[in-house]
């Protein structure tokens, strides 16, 4: 292409993008308008920027809070998925034997499960540990990282089984003759060659974990575990939509996101590539 | 194994093992089960073996029946529309532009957003931005509040499906285009092919794997909808865009009918893997070796 119609190509490009990106626009604009305002015209820009509906959002989502608890579950999740499953992949690829195989069937054929199919059981057996096991597992907020785990376990043992294949075995051999223990050649040689691998799985499941809203909404009740996404169900739920306050709501809930997103970009583009891919 | 490995293999696997079974193994186990029992949910109240009734029953109920036409009809259009527009973003922002990271950057957008918010920003534009918009412009036929007419509600469920994927699959689609080796195309160029005969006759033939993929993503993605669904229509107007997954939770958890339930929640996963594994096998065997 000539230079000319290259630029003009550039500017295309990004007023589509831009285009496509307009929803956000009208949900940031409107989120600063009085009523009358926003009835008058919804897609203009706001007159007077005025905070006092972000503020009355604030106080109705009890934003900081479930900010705080999606933070807490998001976190937890991630951090015992990427440990338990690189862990559990390493020793199904180093071992060569029928059930190593037969734990990678079960978690590999269980991948096309739906939600739906599992969640009244689910919460059977949920209640059945509860009540006769003693542990907390609804209503808490370790209960729903537990079941988190169980239902990333699939894809990030499947990620993690396919990466370590291609990793050649000698340098752990060679830590084993030195003495080391299978926790230390695991540790200190094998989790961090694993790396790229662990931020692919890292960023899946942050984003699977922080937009989930069917299993929180099962497994929470108390106002305050709830999370962003169920603050937003019932900030939408318990009153009439006013919508001014509504989309300023809305434009907090997504401003963790569009930090999380201009920080990892590159990571997150990466890593859905990849997670997909193989 | 050596008595040593053993203990090794089982402190390194059990954990997530044990986590997994509870979580999804014996789930789907008792799932089965309860399919053939009757019960409403009430831990006091008998749970009665009823055999395939609740199956028997699922025939018979014209709301499961008219959510799995919305359903099918919803996942193809879905499926044409976030495809041919993940497809073009991907052709758009493969050209080594300075612009195309941006581009793609605001292309994905959206995916990270959560079905549920994207479901409440929509609606919005759908009651009262298009409302307004049918005002200014007097296109009032096609710029109304979409969500109060059940085709066009289904359409506006579309639009945000699309709008949520389109970005995903781009991601896809472009890692597919770069590892098509530019020798070929530029070889295809000298022997005289336009660029819709590169496209047609080189990139797609060698982007299968990508298709492969983004069907399975989109069709499955489709088919599983439920929070778009609830935040944006919330199955309405009149049951008019209750999906598969919405229908299901409505009869377990809404109506207490968790035997019936339960058993269209086995018969939806028996959907979900015969319609996606078909796909699979159908669009591997259009691959090509490079």
């Amino acid at each position: 292409m000539r230079r000319t119609s290259r630029a003009i190509y550039s500017i295309l490009l990004v007023v589509l993008a831009l285009i496509f990106l307009s929803p956000i626009y009208i949900m940031i604009v409107n989120s600063f308008k009085t009523r009358a305002e926003l009835y008058n015209n919804a897609l203009a820009l706001p007159e007077s920027f005025s905070l006092q509906y972000f503020e009355a959002a604030m106080k109705k989502m009890n934003f900081l809070t479930v900010l705080g608890n999606s933070a807490f579950v998001t976190v937890g999740t991630v951090v015992f998925v990427v440990i338990l499953s690189s862990m559990t992949a390493w020793m199904l690829v180093r071992t060569d034997n029928k059930l190593s195989k037969f734990m990678f069937m079960a978690f590999i054929s269980t991948m096309l499960i739906p939600f739906q199919t599992l969640m009244m059981p689910l919460m059977q057996v949920m209640d059945w540990i509860r009540t006769h096991l003693h542990i907390p597992m609804l209503n808490t907020h370790g209960g729903l990282i537990f079941m988190n785990i169980g239902f990333h376990a699939s894809i990030a043992v499947f990620l993690y089984h396919g990466f370590i294949k291609s990793v050649p075995i000698a340098l752990e051999e060679a830590a084993t003759l030195d003495g080391c223990s299978k926790f230390g050649v695991f540790w200190r040689i094998v989790f961090p060659m694993l790396k790229t691998i662990t931020i692919t799985v890292a960023i899946l499941d942050v984003i699977s974990t922080w937009n989930d809203y069917l299993l929180p909404s099962l497994v929470l009740s108390d106002k305050g575990l709830r999370t962003i996404q169920l603050s937003t169900f019932y900030f939408f739920g318990e009153f009439t939509i006013v919508w001014n306050q509504a989309m300023a709501g809305l434009t907090l809930t997504i401003i963790p996101v569009v930090i999380f997103y201009a920080i990892a970009q590159k990571y997150i583009i990466k890593g859905i590539a990849e997670g997909a891919v193989k | 194994m050596k008595r040593k490995d053993k203990f090794w293999f089982g402190l390194f696997t059990m954990p997530l093992f044990i986590i997994f079974t509870t979580v999804v193994i014996i789930p789907f186990i008792i799932g089965v089960a309860y399919s053939f029992i009757s019960w409403d949910g009430i831990a006091s109240n008998p749970k009665v073996f009823v055999g395939l009734d609740n199956y028997v029953t699922i025939f018979h109920d014209e709301r499961f029946f008219s959510s799995a036409r919305h359903t099918l009809e919803f996942t193809l259009l879905a499926l044409v529309s976030v495809n041919l527009l993940g497809l073009a973003f991907s052709l758009l922002v493969t050209n080594g532009l300075r612009t195309s990271k941006l581009a793609r950057t605001f292309f994905f957008m959206p995916n990270l957003i959560g079905g549920l918010i994207l479901g409440y920003i929509w609606k919005f534009i759908f009651t009262d931005g298009f409302k307004f918009l049918g005002g200014k412009t007097g296109l009032e036929e096609i710029f109304f509040n979409w969500l109060i007419s059940p085709r066009f509600a289904l359409y506006a469920l579309v639009i945000v499906f699309t709008w949520q994927m389109a970005g995903y699959t781009m991601i896809i689609y472009i890692a597919g285009i770069q590892g098509i080796p530019d020798e070929l195309l530029e070889a295809a160029k000298v022997d005289g092919a336009n660029w819709w005969h590169r496209l047609t006759k080189i990139t797609f033939p060698l982007l299968m794997p990508s298709f492969t993929i983004c069907l399975f993503m989109t069709l499955s993605g489709a088919f599983k909808i439920y929070d778009v669904n609830l935040s944006l229509t919330n199955g309405g107007p009149v049951h008019s865009t209750e999906m598969f997954a919405m229908n299901i939770f409505n009869e377990i958890f809404g109506y207490g009918r968790y035997g019936v339930g339960q058993a269209k929640a086995i018969l939806f996963f028996l959907i979900v893997a015969l319609v996606t594994l078909t796909q699979v096998i159908i669009t591997k065997k259009k691959e090509v070796q490079m």
